[in-house]
């Protein structure tokens, strides 16, 4: 085991145990501030993949961005200290029936996962990959481009339009 | 390529550790001598009142979001400015277009009193 499936391994097991941890948190601030550990190791894992524009992104829009979103809109909802997240329908029948359909997408995994022939092609080294998405959004994805500034408008807009109801 | 980020993890180690040390350090060797006024939450010097588990208001989440939306204007201008002296004015005026759409939302927020505290 060589460092890199080390490292691989660690920012695996962050994810988990803080996508876990969101999971079963019965406080909505506590779930918030695991999902900061979630986006992460997601950008760990994104480094390992030669993705390191990818990865600085999301440090920089989730982390800095999306997750204080997040934290502020608990903090809009009344009483978030004392709530107590439970799901609503409870009882044997769905306990069974959730089990079950648990066990067959289980089993389809483990089953897909033994008997795929996995390629391991050698990662191309690359100098960043900052250069080559710059020069496809100007040319290739040009359109592309000008849709997300569309798209930002109208969460631009649209959070104006809910928090300024006057 | 990943090794340069070898530096990287490294510090994040050593700050993990340094930290949950000096936690530690401070757990074993700290005299436990309580006060009031030790006890007291910390507000910059200010005596703090009411309680901090209150609502929050609106007008925080248009900060976030306005900031959420600039944030990600930068992120797409960076790989744009790097690569600004090979591809020339075209660049440029596809940038400018970008940035004049999301100045339509800048214009209508300021419009409608987004930048304004009360």
């Amino acid at each position: 085991m060589n460092w890199y499936n080390i490292v691989f391994y660690l920012f695996a097991l962050i994810v988990l145990v803080s996508a876990a941890g969101v999971v079963f948190s019965r406080k909505m601030m506590y779930a918030a501030f695991s999902l900061l550990f979630t986006f992460f190791g997601v950008a760990g894992l994104y480094v390992l993949l030669n993705a390191d524009f990818i990865a600085v992104t999301q440090i920089m829009v989730y982390i800095g961005g999306i997750l204080i979103l997040i934290i502020f809109g608990v903090m809009l909802t009344s009483k978030f200290t004392d709530l107590e997240i439970k799901s609503g329908t409870t009882g044997t029948v769905q306990y069974v029936l959730a089990g079950i359909s648990t066990i067959i997408v289980a089993a389809a995994l483990i089953i897909m996962y033994l008997n795929v022939d996995w390629v391991q092609n050698p990662v191309p080294e690359l100098e960043s990959t900052v250069k080559p998405i710059g020069i496809l959004l100007m040319t290739k994805y040009f359109l592309a481009f000008q849709v997300a500034a569309i798209l930002l408008l109208l969460a631009f807009i649209g959070a104006a339009k809910i928090a300024r109801r006057k | 390529m990943i090794e340069t980020y070898v530096p990287l993890i490294v510090m994040l180690v050593v700050g993990f550790g340094v930290g949950f040390l000096f936690m530690l350090l401070s757990e074993w060797l700290g005299a436990r001598r309580t006060t009031d006024g030790k006890q007291t939450t910390y507000e910059s010097g200010m005596i703090p009142r009411g309680t901090a588990r209150d609502r929050f208001s609106i007008k925080f989440y248009m900060v976030a979001m306005s900031f959420i939306v600039f944030d990600i204007e930068v992120v797409f201008m960076y790989p744009w400015a790097v690569q600004l002296g090979t591809l020339g004015m075209t660049a440029f005026w596809t940038m400018f277009v970008f940035v004049l759409i999301l100045f339509v939302g800048y214009f209508y927020e300021y419009k409608k009193g987004g930048f304004e505290w009360d």
